[in-house]
């Protein structure tokens, strides 16, 4: 128990470390800290890094129950709120007496509850860590702006809100934390609230992630009316629930707790809703994820999003926060695997999302969006990676989230030392020929571009082989069992049957669609993967070449103060650099006894991810294995990477004129406009939501100015109008008023005579 | 009808008069101590009726009112006699249209109807018997009376 204990005081000490910094920063940072206002957040974000890790172990050391169920801790801190009886489930309970139908009713309550289990701790240090780093070199990078209190107190809440979104265990906190980490984000890209275009990109991602969320609030509803608790662990009935059936049989414990989301019961028994509930359930989850992911339909935001500050870029942007989606939709696996439906448009969304911004990236001039596009990109890799539903998938793109997290931040921060260096200045084709200005933030640079084009042995290369790798079971499994239902030939699709509404759930194991139906896809959506592979490579290259090779060129508004960023910006560069170039490599087992195409038999980090008891039960683990490393896939993919960066070479490299011929060429086409221009995009929303939207507002405004602004004003006129009448009347000359008081009085008294003899 | 309502109504009869007359005496004078003493009509009639009314009822409560109303319309009294002496002393008029600041804005005072100039040569005195002795005019007092 002495575990248990320590696991609870860790857990709630990661979250409550970097709120308590918000708040010092929040009330001290203007009169007292100021210069020192990074001190809090610093130091307490690397004491919840410090936790983390000890969580970590404390999770690896515990390894009872790990083989099968899984392990997680449950920390209850109070009851937010609670519903007495406010759901009522009809169970069969299997009882001694005969099987009866039973209405039970269940208590609505939340609890703000902190679960540790593998998934959440490992989110836990990736967050605390990037988060270390970044405040680390934004205490550089923001140094002299007149709001760096608030920047360092905004960053630690959002620490605080991405903690605590990772490790709650209850679907509404994790909505709560879900848009408290919107709040923050929308307070960091408006950081810079003067500057019009910097308010109008938080306001954009504001709107445009409440879409998402109003998908996100539906699920919730859903789940409840599913599901019937919120929680994602078991809860134990109330007291006065198990009045009676607590004597009879002390088995009947289980019946009489409260089922979780994601209970161990629940995942035991595989009892998850699918047809169309569930199939509803994943698809406004996946809504609610694309939000918050900046996924295809929802991405718009993202790239606007680099307005604000680039730590926060990096850390928010790039890092934490639109990993919430894929991480939703890992912590959901087993609701998803229940509806392969959603799975399949998880994986298209995921694929086409890739292709889309990989695409759009290649003619971006801004450094910091080519970098935003790349990470809407990798994302779309993640969901991907999420979306075969299988555990190999699921910790492939877990696995591609981690290592994303580092070198994508390591590239933003990289990016943030160039903007440093060159007065503010960001579109790449005013600077170039960095190498020699700036050799640490070059090398960097190049770490962080080779680790994210795939190169071995850097980060991206192990994380994209283990996506790529996941497709390409996930399209081996299907064409196994498409060979299997062929002997079995006669069953009727049960795909199609799954689109159509089936109110009864499916018995124990869910359906299995027919995989020709989705093989197509998965196959159409490998190659889509391995055709974003080497657009990543491309557009990568093309960013470094331009930025850093080349003529030297510094644009005006550097001055003559051009110069490698100071070393508590270099600093976080190089570490952020290091786990880029040994993280991959860090988490791959070589196993020496087995033949040399078997070695990489093993990922220590997909292992320790799949002891998370929603990925640990039968369901999830009856799936495809992850480890499985696959040479052809990882030359194919090795193979697009060099070409990608070889041709961004051959184009940008040498000198730039060399590309004329090229873009005009596309150009001609519209196809470098077509990209140049984001596929028209938000033009294309502008003109069907935006413009809509501001017709029917300028009506509603029209109708309030004029109707009912000219009701309440016009009913304001009439005492006014009336007053005008008598105001003759108020001549001055005394003896009148005393006239009309006397003719009022006899009026009055006329009348109560009058009155009286009626 | 009993002696005590026959009483009661000449009593009733008596206030009403005070009472009506000093309320034409507001509405028509316009000397301000006129008005007053008009409006201390007034309150007599009233305070005559309130008496006439407690001996009806057989009630003392009327006739202590009465006796406070008394007390209250000195001090009244004294008020409003200090007021008007310090009205005239500003004006030296105590015509109570004098006073119209408290109209609405942008009203014109109320001016009398133009009084037709008083025209010596065609004023007329009464012929006396030469044998009497022809009594002296008080201008003064003519002129301004005919402003009250």
């Amino acid at each position: 128990m002495g575990n248990n204990q320590t696991i609870q005081a860790l857990i709630v000490l990661i979250s409550a470390l970097p709120l308590a910094a918000a708040v010092l920063t929040a009330v001290l940072g203007p009169r007292w800290l100021r210069r020192w206002s990074h001190v809090p957040a610093l130091v307490a974000i690397f004491v919840s890094f410090l936790c983390s890790l000890g969580l970590i172990q404390q999770i690896r050391s515990d390894d009872a129950g790990t083989v099968s169920v899984g392990f997680e801790e449950i920390c209850t801190l109070w009851t937010w709120a609670s519903v007495e009886d406010a759901y009522t489930q009809e169970s069969d309970s299997s009882t001694t007496s005969g099987e009866t139908t039973t209405q039970e009713t269940h208590d609505f309550t939340i609890d703000v509850t902190l679960r540790a289990d593998a998934l959440t701790s490992a989110m836990l240090a990736m967050v605390t860590f990037v988060s270390f780093l970044v405040v680390f070199f934004a205490a550089g990078y923001m140094r002299d702006d007149p709001g760096y209190w608030r920047f360092f107190s905004y960053v630690a809440l959002f620490v605080f809100s991405m903690t605590m979104l990772v490790s709650v265990s209850n679907l509404l906190l994790l909505y709560v934390f879900w848009e408290a980490v919107g709040v923050c984000s929308y307070l960091l890209i408006g950081f810079w609230y003067q500057k019009s275009s910097a308010a109008a990109a938080g306001k954009k991602a504001f709107l445009v992630n409440r879409v998402g969320d109003f998908g996100f609030a539906l699920a919730l509803l859903l789940i409840w009316s599913t599901y019937g608790t919120l929680n994602f662990h078991d809860t134990p009935a109330g007291p006065d629930s198990d009045a009676s059936g607590y004597a009879a049989s002390p088995t009947l414990d289980t019946d009489h707790e409260l089922r979780g989301i994601l209970g161990q019961t629940r995942l035991q028994d595989d009892d998850f809703a699918g047809g169309a509930v569930g199939t509803a359930i994943c698809l406004l989850l996946l809504i609610g994820a694309c939000g918050k992911s900046a996924q295809f339909p929802l991405h718009v935001w993202l790239p606007d999003a680099m307005e604000g500050p680039t730590p926060v870029s990096a850390l928010i942007h790039a890092a934490t926060m639109v990993t919430a989606g894929v991480y939703m939709v890992v912590r959901f696996s087993p609701l998803f695997l229940a509806a392969p439906a959603a799975l399949v448009v998880v994986a298209a969304i995921g694929g086409f999302t890739a292709l889309l911004a990989g695409l759009i990236a290649l003619t971006q001039n801004d450094l910091k969006r080519v970098l935003a596009y790349s990470t809407i990109s990798q994302l779309g890799f993640m969901f991907l990676a999420v979306g075969t539903g299988s555990l190999a998938g699921i910790t492939a793109g877990m696995f591609h989230l981690l290592t994303h997290a580092f070198f994508k931040a390591l590239l933003f921060l990289g990016a943030g030392s160039v903007m440093h260096a060159m007065g503010n200045v960001i579109d790449m084709r005013q600077f170039g020929g960095l190498r020699r200005l700036m050799p640490i933030t070059h090398w960097t640079f190049l770490i962080g571009c080779l680790a994210l084009s795939g190169i071995f042995p850097l980060a991206g290369f192990w994380s994209k082989d283990a996506v790529l790798g996941a497709v390409h079971d996930k399209i081996h499994e299907l064409e196994h069992q498409q060979q299997e239902s062929e002997f079995s030939a006669g069953q009727p699709s049960t795909a199609a049957v799954m689109l159509v509404s089936e109110a009864s759930r499916p018995d124990a194991t869910h359906q299995e669609p027919s995989p020709a139906s989705f093989l197509k896809i998965y196959k159409l959506l490998y190659w889509v993967a391995v055709a974003a592979a080497f657009l990543t490579a491309f557009y990568t290259g093309r960013a470094y070449f331009m930025t850093f090779w080349g003529p030297l060129r510094i644009p005006q508004e550097a001055g003559n103060h051009a110069h490698e960023s100071p070393f508590v910006m270099t600093i976080p560069l190089s570490v952020l650099a290091l786990c880029a170039a040994v993280v991959g490599v860090a988490f791959v087992g070589l196993d020496f006894e087995r033949p040399l195409a078997e070695q990489l038999q093993t990922n220590y980090f997909a292992e320790y991810i799949a002891g998370t008891p929603s990925l640990a039960c039968d369901m999830v683990q009856a799936t495809t294995a992850p480890g499985g490393f696959h040479f052809s896939v990882a030359a194919l993919s090795t193979f697009v990477a060099l070409a990608g960066i070889g041709l961004s070479g051959f184009f940008y490299l040498r000198c730039r004129k060399d590309v004329e011929w090229w873009t005009a060429l596309a150009s001609s086409w519209g196809v470098y406009q077509l990209s140049f221009r984001k596929f028209f995009i938000d033009e294309v929303y502008t003109l069907l939501i935006v413009l809509p939207l501001q017709f029917v507002a300028s009506v509603c405004y029209w109708f309030d100015n004029c109707l009912i602004d000219g009701l309440v004003n016009f009913c304001g006129r009439i005492p006014v109008w009336c007053g005008g009448v008598l105001r003759s009347l108020q001549m001055g000359f005394v003896p009148f008023y005393a006239m009309f008081m006397v003719l009022g009085m006899l009026v009055l008294i006329a009348a109560r005579m009058l009155w009286a003899g009626g | 009808m009993s002696d005590e309502l026959i009483l009661l109504q000449n009593y009733l009869l008596v206030g009403a008069i005070l009472f009506v007359l000093g309320a034409v005496g507001v509405l028509t004078r316009r000397n301000v101590i006129v008005i007053f003493l008009c409006v201390e009509m007034m309150l007599q009639g009233i305070s005559l009726s309130l008496v006439a009314w407690s001996r009806y009822h057989n009630d003392w409560g009327g006739q202590m009112l009465v006796l406070f109303i008394i007390a209250v319309a000195a001090c009244e009294a004294g008020i409003a006699l200090a007021l008007i002496l310090m009205l005239f002393q500003r004006s030296g008029v105590l015509d109570i249209a004098f006073w119209q600041n408290l109209r609405e804005e942008g009203r014109q005072p109320y001016v009398d109807r133009d009084v037709p100039e008083d025209l010596e040569e065609e004023r007329v005195w009464p012929r006396l018997t030469p044998a009497g002795v022809e009594p002296e005019l008080d201008l003064d007092t003519e002129m301004h009376r005919g402003k009250v």
